[in-house]
């Protein structure tokens, strides 16, 4: 879509949804460094919840957990999801097989958590039965996780595909590549980019749950976000809001290389046109 | 004899494709099987169940949480859960109407930059997600408090008595929905904006149809299932929404999910939270059937 003019208050709208999103972030960021500890009014400057940050025990382990988990289902979940998508593209599925994949692929998505989460719990505690690997903890945090993003990994993936179309590995055959060769040398590299955007949804879905940790963990397995509901009665520390701030910095800065990244590809490609 | 076919410029037959095919797609469907079909399958089975002494659960086949779900009770019939059924169906409605109502403007808004702020615009919507839900909610409980800005615009405008502050209460449990379902509203959007034909558009002013009708009939129609897909991905998981209300509706602002999460907590009534489960199974069905009769493929 070329620049067009736009009514004035489609900007202001935009504005107000923008603000919707980012208000709660500044203020995550404000108190990080406001020295007051309840006060909800600025009281000066101070990095002591940083400082304070390496001392406590409690938000050390559970950030540790955290970031496992958001790794380790990432991981499995992109594994899983990219080799779906490629074996649902690929084959000739007849009508009603292609009929189960969408459907397959999309019923997770509408599913709402709380649902996939009690519904984890509950065939949890039927397997517990029968054996003791299914005891609430990271484990069966990392299944519920992976449950959750494998569909949103495969459609990404999936629409990068069906993007690329099939007649490159067809003139990849012509040049005498072999099947294989033909998908790792020319559909791969151009699908890294949808396999990674892939895997970051499903991270920062990873990141951004609280329903499926919350009836999946066990004692040993406390994350981030369940301690900060626990203590939330108590009001949150600005220790919390220093690790939110770290966070939050890093994936704005993520984002910025990755869109930065992709400016100067389009250069380069300008450039060589 | 199998048929001989060429599939990516190699002799093969379509039943050894799709032997290979199964190879490929086997771990991940065999994954959705196991940990989404099969538990809620036997959800399903358990909403049917009985609650036994001390939260145990007696395998019987009974309509007794249905009845309960509908009101009724051993002390007669109230209508409790209804009204809380009722809250959570006009909660994730009017969250919805209001994440398209600014979710449009944001994705004509996005799309009308170039193409390197368009990619990073794109990117700050998603950004805020990677906080977790909790913190975010969190501080729309600091941010809605009486002595911050929000509360005394609210006041200067008279919408709010001295002293009241507009958290806890329908308000602040409408922000913090809105805020956090947001993106998922505007993803759909900015995908069907982006690929919107502008010739229908120019075709539509050309024939002399006010700003008006071009937007309905020349934008909108062509943005249909990008639409329904933001309503399905803002409506389902509004529906079931928990944290959110819990947080900042107060003690006593009861949505389903709250009493899913009661059930499955301090109530200790695994059938009946079931049974509730299986009113989100029904809204997500329905909503799936919908979507896929005004053509929509995927949702992203």
């Amino acid at each position: 879509m070329s620049k067009r003019k736009l009514p004035l208050f489609v900007a202001v709208l935009s504005f107000i949804g923008f603000a919707l999103l980012y208000l709660p972030m500044f203020l995550v960021v404000e108190q990080s460094f406001n020295s007051s500890k309840h006060g909800q009014s600025w009281a000066g400057f101070t990095l002591d919840w940083y400082a304070g940050l390496f001392d406590n025990a409690m938000v050390q382990t559970t950030t540790i957990n955290t970031v496992v988990l958001a790794v380790v289902s990432t991981l499995v979940a992109t594994l899983l999801g990219t080799l779906l998508a490629i074996g649902i593209h690929r084959t000739p599925w007849g009508k009603k097989m292609r009929y189960f994949y969408d459907m397959s692929i999309n019923v997770p998505v509408v599913t709402p958590d709380i649902l996939m989460a009690i519904a984890l719990a509950v065939v949890f505690a039927l397997f517990r039965s029968w054996t003791s690997i299914f005891e609430p903890g990271m484990l069966t945090m990392i299944i519920a996780h992976v449950t959750l993003e494998i569909s949103f990994v495969v459609l990404v993936v999936q629409s990068r595909l069906s993007s690329i179309g099939k007649e490159q590995i067809e003139a990849a055959r012509d040049l005498y590549a072999s099947t294989a060769g033909a998908w790792c040398r020319v559909i791969l590299p151009q699908l890294s980019t949808a396999i990674i955007s892939g895997a970051l949804l499903a991270f920062t879905l990873s990141l951004d749950d609280f329903i499926l940790s919350f009836f999946t963990s066990g004692p040993e397995s406390q994350t981030l976000p369940l301690y900060i509901y626990g203590s939330l009665k108590r009001g949150i520390s600005p220790q919390i809001h220093a690790l939110s701030t770290i966070i939050f910095s890093l994936t704005l800065f993520v984002m910025l290389l990755l869109v930065l990244k992709g400016i100067r590809k389009e250069r380069k490609l300008a450039k060589s046109k | 004899m199998q048929q001989i076919e060429v599939f990516e410029g190699k002799l093969t037959t379509r039943s050894r494709m799709r032997k290979f095919g199964v190879l490929l797609t086997g771990p991940g469907i065999l994954w959705l099987l196991v940990f989404l079909l099969i538990p809620t399958i036997f959800l399903m089975v358990l909403a049917f169940a009985e609650r036994g002494s001390y939260g145990s659960i007696h395998w019987t086949f009974s309509l007794l949480n249905l009845k309960r779900l509908l009101g009724f009770s051993t002390f007669g019939w109230s209508p409790d859960n209804l009204l809380i059924l009722w809250r959570s169906v006009k909660i994730a409605s009017f969250t919805t109407v209001l994440c398209i109502f600014f979710g449009l403007p944001m994705a004509f808004w996005i799309a009308n930059h170039g193409k390197s702020m368009r990619a990073f615009l794109f990117a700050l919507i998603m950004v805020p997600s990677c906080t977790n839900l909790v913190i975010r909610t969190a501080a729309w409980m600091i941010l809605l408090g009486p002595d911050m800005f929000p509360a005394s615009i609210a006041r200067f405008l008279g919408l709010i008595a001295e002293g009241e502050s507009l958290y806890p209460g329908s308000f602040a449990v409408y922000v913090g929905m809105v805020s956090s379902m947001l993106p998922f509203a505007v993803l759909p959007l900015y995908t069907s904006v982006e690929r919107l034909d502008w010739g229908i558009v120019e075709a539509a002013r050309d024939l002399y149809a006010g700003p008006i009708r071009t937007f309905t009939h020349g934008i909108l129609s062509q943005m249909m299932p990008g639409i329904i897909a933001s309503v399905i991905l803002t409506l389902v998981p509004s529906f079931g929404m928990y944290v959110i209300s819990d947080l900042l509706g107060g003690s006593k602002y009861m949505l389903i999910g709250n009493l899913i999460q009661q059930q499955f907590g301090s109530a200790s009534d695994w059938p009946f939270g079931a049974m509730l489960g299986v009113v989100l199974i029904l809204s997500s069905v329905i909503s799936l059937v919908i979507f896929q009769r005004v053509g929509g493929k995927n949702f992203v």
